[in-house]
């Protein structure tokens, strides 16, 4: 870990898109089902996730070499428990109905096996800069499979986008797509996607590779 | 072995075949399916022709496009899908805006065959998964029920089938309950013979128990269907409405009644016995038939909704393997008296 060559933008890059949180690593995915109903929802849990995601980040790489390896998860857990705390109260001040509609989804952020993973994975053997790009492009990652998500359910559920109507007066709307269930398909569905681009550039990166390898001998 | 086939066929067992493929086999219940779905136009006219012909094809070219897509041989050439299709059909209220028919069919064919693995991997009836996303995300629509029997529904085609992709439909015709729902809300029961005749409302092929009956003995008399498992869903259904009926014979309804109504007999005799998703011991066929039978009467007496059929036999396709493991026979010379 400490031989390689570790580069910022590289940490928060691969948030997005190789190590994406939910489509890749499949981390967090209890928020992700449950409170994507719309695309508002989606954006607030990803932010206050984001947030908690970079504090976190921070403060455990920090405070690495204080922490007793016997009581790190505890540790962790205290500091995401303080952040969690901060963005439950903001989320208050800000808007009590958001509030209502997350419901204890933001107190669960405590527990998200997302955050605690990084701070144990990552945040608790790298530079604080390094951590919190990391966390940064976590959060990124997490909030735009959230917000992919939301904007299906909330298109085909409601025929709305961030509460705006997009439909004339008639349209029918998938009920099941506000259910839970609703949650399950529109993410099996991204995930059908992501992993068939994947497979797809898995392939042409061989076949440049392996052109490149006989171009070589 | 390549040169040695020419002379000498080696291949495990069965050797000896009776020609039933799976096309034949498909043909057979095509044949079997042909008199429901003839009434069925003849009941309700040209839009539960439409949803037929719409259901169909939507699940025909959702298995095509998809194997032609996933580089695979398409196969569509066995009829099995279009059996799947025009059951799909024969399970939908028969003024069903054919882009709702469309989807379902889609979601059914895509989601609940294809992705599976396809022909013989399914774990659910395609045809009930299509229907039960249906009911999940167009609630009003699927409980919307056509008059049967309704003067010129031959020369109009209902306005809520023609119904723009993604509108809501408008419904011109007169609508009325099922008698599964009038047993459900207004406590009423409909006559026995009314029901077997197909007199009542309902879905396009759900009404007339008669002929499903004859379809279905024409099908065991070919061998083609396990007898078991309609037998068993008719007997357990019948013995738990009989033994409420004589509890309180003015909440519960009888066993006649239970039979005949709503999607009973078209799911115990063509949906639960799917021969992908039930189970392959007779012993198995018989548990997997109780099961649905006592979660039919379970759904439709204490449930929410008044029909329950899709439902029961969509769980019991989920336990079915696990019944199989469950009465694996003791292989001789092992187990409690060998260990």
């Amino acid at each position: 870990m400490a031989k390689k060559q570790v580069n910022p933008t590289d940490e928060f890059i691969k948030g997005l898109w190789r190590d994406n949180p939910v489509f890749i690593q499949m981390l967090g995915l209890c928020p992700a089902l449950a409170v994507s109903n719309t695309a508002i929802n989606a954006l607030a849990m990803g932010a206050a996730t984001t947030f908690v995601l970079v504090m976190a980040g921070l403060s455990v790489s920090l405070l690495k070499n204080f922490i007793p390896r016997e009581a790190r998860i505890v540790s962790y857990i205290c500091i995401i428990a303080t952040f969690v705390t901060c963005v439950d109260y903001a989320i208050m001040a800000i808007s009590i109905e958001l509030h209502r509609a997350l419901g204890a989804f933001i107190a669960l952020i405590v527990v998200n096996c997302l955050i605690l993973g990084r701070s144990e994975a990552f945040a608790s053997k790298n530079k604080p800069h390094i951590a919190v790009m990391d966390g940064l492009g976590m959060g990124v990652g997490f909030t735009v499979a959230l917000l992919f998500i939301g904007v299906v359910r909330e298109v085909l559920g409601s025929g709305t986008l961030f509460g705006v109507d997009l439909f004339a007066d008639g349209f029918q709307t998938w009920t099941v797509m506000v259910l839970p269930s609703g949650g399950f398909f529109a993410m099996a569905i991204w995930l059908l996607v992501v992993n068939w681009i994947r497979q797809r550039q898995e392939k042409a990166d061989k076949q440049t590779s392996e052109q490149t390898g006989e171009a070589a001998s | 072995m390549a040169k040695l086939s020419k002379h000498l066929e080696i291949g495990s067992s069965p050797h000896v075949t009776d020609g039933a493929s799976t096309d034949v086999i498909m043909r057979n219940v095509f044949f079997a399916l042909l008199p429901v779905t003839v009434f069925a136009v003849y009941a309700f006219g040209t839009g539960a022709a439409l949803v037929i012909i719409v259901a169909t094809a939507s699940c025909v070219l959702t298995e095509h496009w998809l194997c032609r897509w996933t580089g695979n041989p398409s196969t569509v050439g066995d009829w099995s899908i279009a059996i799947t299709g025009l059951l799909y059909g024969l399970t939908l209220p028969p003024d069903l805006p054919l882009w709702m028919v469309f989807i379902g069919g889609v979601f059914g064919v895509g989601i609940g065959k294809y992705l599976f693995g396809g022909l013989g991997m399914n774990a659910f009836n395609p045809a009930l998964v299509g229907r039960a996303f249906l009911q999940a995300a167009f609630p009003q629509a699927m409980t919307h029920w056509q008059v049967p029997f309704a003067e010129g529904r031959f020369e109009s085609i209902p306005s809520s089938v023609m119904a723009m992709p993604f509108w809501e439909p408008t419904y011109d015709a007169v609508t009325t309950a099922t008698p599964l729902a009038l047993m459900k809300f207004e406590s009423e029961f409909a006559g026995g013979r009314e029901l077997a005749a197909g007199l009542t409302s309902g879905s396009v092929g759900e009404t007339c128990g008669a002929l499903i009956l004859l379809g279905g003995l024409y099908l065991v008399a070919r061998n083609m269907m396990n007898w078991r498992i309609p037998a068993s869903i008719f007997a357990t259904v019948a013995v738990i409405s009989w033994v409420y009926q004589l509890y309180d014979p003015t909440t519960y309804p009888g066993p006649v009644f239970m039979l005949f109504s709503g999607g009973l007999m078209l799911g115990a005799v063509f949906m639960a016995t799917d021969m992908v998703a039930s189970p392959i011991t007779n012993l198995g066929c018989w548990l997997y038939g109780a099961l649905i039978g006592v979660l039919v009467v379970v759904i439709r007496f204490w449930g929410g909704m008044p029909e329950g059929v899709m439902y029961a036999i969509l769980l019991a396709n989920a336990v079915s393997p696990h019944i199989d493991n469950l009465i694996q026979p003791r292989v001789f010379g092992t187990g409690r008296g060998a260990a």
